[in-house]
């Protein structure tokens, strides 16, 4: 596993985002973006280029929802994983989810070892042919 | 209200605070409540619609929320800032999104709105049902809060 990955977290509460920020980095990953809703996650990805999104569903002014139709919609970001944040696993959102090409999804709360095994899972399947 | 909606917020509110917190609140006695009257410093509030109408609020002393949000954050927060208030909206969303995962397994799908956080020592909590509600209230060290309830199933109020 490549801890030297950029990860992108997306979450409109600073605090959420501190929290997954605190996660990751007790499991050894230190390369971290942050973004405060779907719009701005998508600055920085047209910035630069980034390994992982973790997003959260529920935000202001585009949801991640709507963030991961943007990102598989385009040529450049298509490919990159994402894997969603839920306050809740509710069927119908997971199977649209799903069905717009998201990764994985963790369901909050969560601990940084449930966090490292959803992106070691996406890692492996991005490594199979 | 029926009371099979006071579990599932009793055992989100432990299973999120525990794992976000890494504390193990102790639940006390639930009781009724009558008025709008908070107990606690800051509370999230959150409505709630679908098989189970109402809304639920997260209220938290401040000895209880400053520990809390510590440990969620990994440094020691000494004052009632706006990490606290973003912590307190979150820690709401996420006992409403545990509680609705229990009552989807019984069968209630439940949605949820955006949760409004309000805070001071004599603020009030404006139940979307009015009232009474049933309280929940827990323990940690540094602490009480409590989860209050106001949960009707449509057509059997």
């Amino acid at each position: 596993m490549q801890k030297d990955m950029k990860i992108l977290i997306v979450d409109d509460f600073a605090t959420m985002r501190k929290v997954i920020r605190n996660l990751l980095k007790q499991v050894g990953y230190e390369n971290i973006l942050e973004a405060e809703d779907g719009v701005s996650a998508l600055r920085v990805l047209k910035a630069q280029k980034v390994d992982l999104i973790i997003s959260d569903w529920n935000m202001p002014n585009m949801t991640g929802f709507e963030l991961l139709k943007a990102v598989r919609a385009d040529a450049d970001l298509g490919k990159t994983p994402f894997l969603m944040v839920t306050a809740e696993a509710l069927q119908d959102n997971v199977v649209a989810a799903v069905k717009a090409g998201v990764s994985n999804y963790i369901v909050k709360p969560f601990t940084a070892e449930v966090l490292n095994e959803k992106i070691s899972k996406i890692m492996e399947k991005l490594l199979t042919p | 209200m029926n009371v099979k909606f006071i579990n599932p917020f009793l055992e989100g509110t432990v299973s999120v605070i525990k794992t976000m917190a890494f504390v193990e609140p102790r639940a006390g006695k639930p009781f009724l409540k009558r008025d709008s009257a908070a107990h606690g410093d800051v509370s999230g509030i959150i409505g709630l619609t679908g098989a189970a109408v109402g809304s639920v609020a997260l209220s938290f002393s401040s000895g209880a929320i400053l520990r809390i949000v510590s440990n969620m954050l990994g440094e020691e927060i000494k004052d009632m800032n706006g990490d606290i208030k973003d912590a307190v909206g979150e820690l709401t969303n996420m006992v409403s999104g545990a509680a609705r995962k229990r009552l989807e397994a019984e069968g209630y799908s439940i949605m949820a709105a955006i949760p409004t956080v309000v805070s001071g020592s004599k603020h009030s909590i404006t139940h979307v049902l009015g009232g009474p509600s049933i309280i929940i209230p827990f323990e940690i060290d540094t602490g009480p809060f409590v989860i209050d309830v106001c949960l009707s199933e449509p057509g059997k109020r």
